[in-house]
C-alpha cells in the first residue's frame, strides 16, 4: 500500500473526525438534524482553511468549536424568529441557546449511535445511505449526489428529508435497547453492505470518476468492527467485503466487460486482502453464533484461496450454501447452492435443484434463475437451449455489464465449433 | 432504481397544444411545475425535460462521405416523444405512481393520458 498524498491526508483525519464531531454536538444540542448541517459546514471551512493555514494543534476540538458556532448562529436566528412570531402572537420568547463551555468529552460509541440512527428502519434503504454517508462518512452532499447519479439538489432534499423523518420518530441518542439491538445492526450492516455493492460493481468503465463507495463502506465497517470487535456477523461483513474487493482488479476487462470467476487472472487479486479477511472469517466462525455474512465470507474465503479456478474446494462451498439455505430462505441462496452442487455432483444435480425454483414468486420477472439454468445447460451441452435462457436473461436483466455479459455468453456459444 | 417516464404525442399534437384554450393551458403549465417542484423536493428528480416540437425534427444519418444527411420527419410514425422524467425511486411501483400522477395532467381531449414508464439500466451486479 503507498502513503495517502497529503490532501488525502486531510481528507481521512476530516472524515474519521467527523461522526466523533457531530456525536459531540449532538449531545450537546440535541437537535441532530440542525447539528448534522453545523458539522458540515465546519468541515468544509477545515477543508478550506487547513491547507492553507496548516492543520490545527487539535484538530477535533476546532472542529466543535467551530460546528457549535454555527449552531449558535443557528439558534440566534431561530429565536429572532420565534420572538417575531411571539410578538405577533402575544407571548414571551423562551431562551434556548446551549451554553458552550470547553470541549465536549468524546464518546467513541458516538460512531455507533449514529449508524445506528442513520440507517433507522424508517427510513428507505436510499435514504439512509445518503445520511449515513454524510453523517458518518463525512461526504459533501456533492460527492454523495456524484456517486449516485443525481443531481446534488436531489440528494440535498433526500438529506433533508431523512433528517426530518429521524426528527418524527423521536429516536433517541443513546444505543438502542438489548432487545432490538441485534434487529438495529443488521439494519447497520445492510445498509454498509448496499453501500459496498453500489461501489464496488459500478467502479468500472464510464463511471470510474465516481467516489469510491467501496473503500467507504470498507472504511465505515472497519469502523464498527474496531467498536464491536466481539460480532461475528460485524467481522464477517467486514470479511466479505475484503474478500470481494480483493478482486477487484482482475473482476473487469479493459472495457467494463465482467470477467467471471473462473478466468480472472488471479495474480491481480489483493493477497493483503485477501489475508485479512480469510483471517477475519476464521477468527469469527470459530466464535460460533455463525451469521449470514460470516458465511457468505467464508465462501468467498473459499473462493480467494484457491491457486486456479480448478482448484476450487467445491465440496466446501457445497456445504456452505447448505447451512446458508437452512438459514435463510433466500432463492438467491439457493440458486448458487445449486450452481455449487452442479460443480460438485455434475449439472443434472443443479438443474434438479432448480426446478422447484420455477415457483418462487420472488424470482418472477428475475433473470438470475435463466442465467443459472443456462449456464448449467451449456455445461450439460445442450447449447441451444442455453443459447435461448442466456437471450431471455439478457433481455431481463437492467444491469448493462450483466446483459453484455449474458449477449456474448450467447453468442459465443451459437456460433460455436 | 432510475426510470424514464415519458409522454407521448401524435403527430400534431403540438399544434392542438397550442391551440387549447388559456385556462386549460395555464392549469397544464401549473401542473407542470408543481410536479416537477414535488419531485425535486421528494428527492427523487433527476431530470425533465421538454422536447421541441416534432415538425422541427429531423432524420439524420452519415452519408458516403461521412457527412451528415438530414430528411424530414419520420413519415411513417404516428407518435412522437413530447418530453420526460427521469426520476430515482425505491420501487417500481413507485415509479408508477408518479407516472399515474403525471397522467392526470389538465389538458384536452383523452384524459389522463397514457405514461410510459421504461426502467434505465444501471451498471450494478449483485456480487453475492
Amino acid at each position: 500500500m503507498t502513503l495517502p498524498k497529503p490532501d488525502l491526508r486531510l481528507e481521512r483525519l476530516l472524515r474519521d473526525l467527523a461522526p466523533q464531531v457531530l456525536g459531540a454536538v449532538v449531545r450537546r444540542t440535541r437537535d441532530f438534524a440542525a447539528c448534522e448541517d453545523a458539522v458540515q459546514e465546519a468541515l468544509i471551512a477545515a477543508a478550506a482553511q487547513w491547507p492553507r493555514d496548516g492543520v490545527p494543534g487539535n484538530p477535533r476540538g476546532w472542529l466543535i468549536q467551530v460546528a457549535l458556532r454555527r449552531m449558535t448562529d443557528h439558534v440566534r436566528s431561530e429565536i429572532a424568529r420565534r420572538g417575531r412570531e411571539a410578538v405577533v402572537a402575544g407571548e414571551t420568547p423562551a431562551a434556548v441557546a446551549p451554553a458552550f463551555d470547553g470541549e465536549p468529552a468524546i464518546d467513541p460509541d458516538d460512531t455507533l449511535v449514529l449508524l445506528f440512527m442513520c440507517c433507522h428502519p424508517a427510513l428507505s434503504p436510499a435514504s439512509a445511505i445518503a445520511l449515513t454517508l454524510r453523517a458518518v462518512g463525512g461526504l459533501t452532499t456533492a460527492e454523495i449526489a456524484k456517486a449516485f447519479l443525481v443531481p446534488e439538489t436531489t440528494m440535498a432534499q433526500r438529506i433533508s428529508r431523512a433528517k426530518q423523518s429521524i426528527k418524527q420518530s423521536r429516536v433517541p441518542f443513546r444505543l438502542p435497547d438489548a432487545g432490538e439491538r441485534a434487529s438495529r445492526l443488521g439494519s447497520v450492516l445492510h445498509v454498509l453492505y448496499l453501500v459496498f455493492s453500489e461501489g464496488y460493481t459500478s467502479s468500472s468503465g464510464a463511471t470510474l470518476q465516481r467516489t469510491d463507495l467501496a473503500n467507504e463502506a470498507i472504511r465505515l465497517t472497519r469502523a464498527v468492527h474496531g467498536l464491536l470487535p466481539g460480532d461475528g456477523e460485524v467481522a464477517g461483513l467486514l470479511a466479505l467485503m475484503l474478500l470481494t474487493d480483493a478482486r477487484r482488479a482482475a473482476r473487469t476487462g479493459p472495457g467494463g466487460e465482467i470477467i467471471p470467476l473462473d478466468e480472472q487472472d488471479r495474480a491481480l487479486w489483493d493477497a493483503a486482502a485477501i489475508a485479512e479477511g480469510v483471517a477475519l472469517v476464521s477468527a469469527a466462525l470459530r466464535q460460533g453464533a455463525v451469521g449470514d455474512y460470516q458465511l457468505q465470507a467464508a465462501i468467498a474465503a473459499v473462493h480467494d484461496e484457491a491457486p486456479r479456478a480448478e482448484d476450487t474446494d467445491w465440496p466446501q462451498i457445497l456445504a456452505l450454501y447448505g447451512v446458508l439455505k437452512r438459514m435463510s430462505d433466500n432463492p438467491m441462496v439457493a440458486l448458487n447452492h445449486a450452481i455449487a452442487a452442479a460443480m460438485v455432483h455434475g449439472p443434472a444435480a443443479g438443474l434438479e435443484l432448480l426446478a422447484p425454483l420455477d415457483a418462487d414468486e420472488r424470482l418472477r420477472g428475475n433473470h438470475r434463475l435463466d442465467a443459472v439454468r443456462a449456464h448449467l445447460l451449456e455445461r450439460a451441452g445442450d447449447r441451444a437451449a442455453a443459447v435461448s435462457l442466456y437471450r431471455a436473461a439478457a433481455e431481463r436483466t437492467t444491469s448493462v455489464p450483466e446483459r453484455n455479459y449474458l449477449m456474448m455468453r450467447a453468442a459465443r456459444l451459437g456460433e460455436g465449433p | 432504481m432510475k426510470f424514464m417516464l415519458m409522454l407521448n404525442t401524435e403527430r400534431d399534437g403540438y399544434t392542438r397544444y397550442m391551440s387549447w384554450p388559456k385556462e386549460v393551458l395555464e392549469a397544464n403549465v401549473a401542473f407542470m411545475i408543481a410536479f416537477n417542484k414535488q419531485l425535486s423536493a421528494a428527492g427523487e428528480l433527476v431530470s425533465a425535460e421538454g422536447l421541441a416540437s416534432p415538425q422541427q425534427a429531423k432524420l439524420v444519418r452519415a452519408g458516403r462521405d461521412g457527412k451528415p444527411i438530414t430528411d424530414g420527419v419520420f413519415p411513417e410514425s404516428k407518435e412522437f416523444l413530447a418530453g420526460y422524467w427521469i426520476v430515482d425511486v425505491d420501487s417500481a411501483e413507485r415509479a408508477y405512481e408518479l407516472a399515474a400522477e403525471a397522467s392526470t395532467a389538465p389538458g384536452v381531449g383523452d384524459a389522463p393520458l397514457w405514461v410510459e414508464v421504461r426502467e434505465i439500466m444501471s451498471g450494478r451486479q449483485d456480487i453475492k
